[in-house]
């Protein structure tokens, strides 16, 4: 109960003060130091990430959604596909779906043509893979809960019953 | 030409609020405090199914009582929340908000003459509504040394024979005190006893931590003598929506839905559908937000105690009832320069009732982010005000 708690305000804040996280949660900045120390050995906290919207900056990226069609493999399922795809740094994520394909690869890259690059040389030519389908995100409304493109202000009148 | 106006009008006061309203709303930069609203958008599943209404063209008047599905809904939350079960071809009427309830059940309990019991600080509305409807407003000052709670001994000294309804309003608005199950029970014998009406408003039921809320209809022999009302504004952030309800006996609800249907015809549909939604699939909301406010509710405790301001801990609603008999000054004249000062806006307690002099209500229906701006301000004031009183004595 406790550590959902802490992780649900992780996952909004992660750089909330733990002495603050404690007087919100009613409980001990060391219980909760304690906890948090705990999720990251047990590889529940697997990192502590900044959500950028880079649109907003000089830097050029782009990003790409991956549909990847795969082969099974025998006594390896998934994973071992998953696994040689997955150790490109450029791929941020690698998700295993059900429905129309296998695998949904999330790619980010410099230019069109460095993400097409990566296609064609890398991904297509696994033995295992049959086919790709490659989707170029255009623009990100939302990510991870946050609406980019919100601004929240308070329309409330300032003293009312 | 003839005075326009009618007197029991005239002899009303204009709410302590609105004054203060006045001020504020001159002001630039000023960080508030003191909003009676939750500061969450109504969730969106809701909204969404507001807009699906108006867009299938559902935009007729309802039956005077409101959508039937919404009063089952009503009873099937009532059920599950407050273990009471009411009928909903009878025994409920969806109202223009909460504040519609209370002026209806006054209108339709009350014979000149009769007295309405109302315990402050309390909501601003009972006491109007009351005279409105021809009755006579008893207050009954509640005191800080019992969390604000309502007394078994302090009913007991302020029925007299012509007492028949008592306003019940926890968890409360503006102290935050809830009532618990022993608390009710105490007093519900009285009731009984005494034969006596209760009107509960329990607008902010969902909004209570650490202790489950109780309606006072839920105990035994209370029912046929309760009028609990409440509504979505607090629960589900929909203040703008005007949408409540009343549930009691039918002979009560009858002719309240007489009044309503006369006033005001029926709860705006589209609301209305928007509440169905709520009702069905909005309990992770309140539990969300709930957590929220909770967690925000210590950190001002937590931050009153640091900058040495004292408060009793409430439980409910999402107001924090501080006090500042220390520092000699009225609620009033506290807020004031507290506004002047450092442009932090809070509501003198005195505007809910004469007992209310002396605290001021802080509402945390606020991000965490604007609190922290808002009591560092606060943390200021007081530190010169300590000061200043330090000075004076060493003086002497």
């Amino acid at each position: 109960m406790m550590r959902e708690q802490i992780l649900t305000f992780l996952e909004r804040n992660s750089r909330i003060d733990l002495k603050e996280l404690a007087i919100l949660l009613g409980s001990d900045e060391a219980v909760i130091a304690n906890e948090i120390q705990q999720m990251e050995k047990e590889g529940i906290i697997c990192g502590y990430h900044t959500l950028i919207d880079w649109d907003k900056t000089s830097s050029d990226k782009v990003t790409a959604l991956i549909e990847v069609r795969v082969t099974p493999q025998r006594g390896q399922g998934f994973d071992s596909i998953a696994e040689r795809i997955y150790n490109y740094p450029e791929v941020q994520s690698v998700y295993l779906i059900s429905g129309g394909y296998d695998l949904l690869v999330i790619l980010e890259g410099k230019t069109l043509k460095e993400v097409s690059g990566f296609v064609s040389d890398k991904l297509s030519t696994l033995e295992s893979v049959l086919s790709t389908a490659t989707h170029f995100i255009l623009k990100k409304y939302k990510d991870d809960g946050i609406i980019l493109s919100k601004k929240n202000k308070d329309e409330r009148m300032l003293v009312t019953p | 030409m003839r005075n326009p106006i009618a007197e029991k009008v005239v002899k009303i006061e204009p709410s302590g609020i609105r004054k203060f309203f006045d001020i504020v709303s001159e002001m630039d930069d000023v960080v508030s405090l003191g909003v009676g609203e939750p500061d969450f958008d109504t969730p969106w599943h809701i909204r969404d199914e507001g807009i699906y209404s108006l867009e299938k063209g559902r935009t007729f008047y309802t039956s005077n009582s409101g959508l039937k599905e919404l009063r089952e809904e009503v009873c099937k939350y009532l059920q599950r929340k407050c273990h009471i079960s009411y009928d909903p071809a009878k025994e409920v009427l969806i109202t223009v908000g909460g504040s519609e309830a209370i002026d209806l059940a006054m209108r339709a309990m009350l014979d000149p003459g009769d007295e309405v019991l109302i315990p402050q600080p309390c909501f601003v509305s009972y006491l109007p509504c009351a005279v409105l409807a021809g009755g006579v407003p008893v207050t009954i000052s509640l005191k800080e040394e019992n969390q604000f709670r309502l007394t078994k001994q302090e009913l007991l000294d302020a029925i007299t024979d012509k007492t028949k309804i008592l306003v019940l309003p926890f968890p409360n608005n503006p102290t935050g005190a809830i009532m618990t199950r022993k608390d009710l029970e105490e007093i519900a014998e009285v009731i009984i006893e005494k034969d006596i009406f209760v009107l509960s408003d329990e607008i902010y039921s969902e909004l209570t931590y650490d202790n489950e809320h109780v309606s006072i209809a839920s105990l035994p022999g209370m029912k046929e003598r309760t009028i609990t009302m409440n509504g979505f504004s607090k629960a589900y952030a929909m203040t703008g929506w005007r949408l409540g309800y009343a549930c009691g006996p039918e002979e009560i609800i009858k002719q309240m839905t007489k009044i309503h249907q006369f006033a005001i015809m029926c709860a705006p549909t589209n609301s209305q559908y928007a509440a169905v939604e709520a009702l069905r699939h909005g309990d992770d909301d309140i539990k969300v937000m709930r957590e929220a406010y909770n967690g925000r509710r210590r950190y001002l405790m937590h931050a009153f105690k640091e900058m040495g301001l004292k408060c009793f801990e409430p439980f409910g609603a999402f107001y924090v009832f501080p006090c500042i008999k220390e520092f000699g000054m009225t609620s009033e004249e506290f807020a004031t320069k507290l506004l002047e000062e450092e442009r932090v806006a809070v509501v003198p307690g005195s505007a809910f009732g004469a007992c209310g002099e002396g605290f001021l209500r802080i509402s945390y229906a606020y991000s965490l982010d604007d609190l922290k701006i808002a009591l560092g301000r606060l943390e200021k004031f007081i530190r010169k005000l300590k000061e200043k009183q330090n000075m004076a004595e060493e003086e002497k």
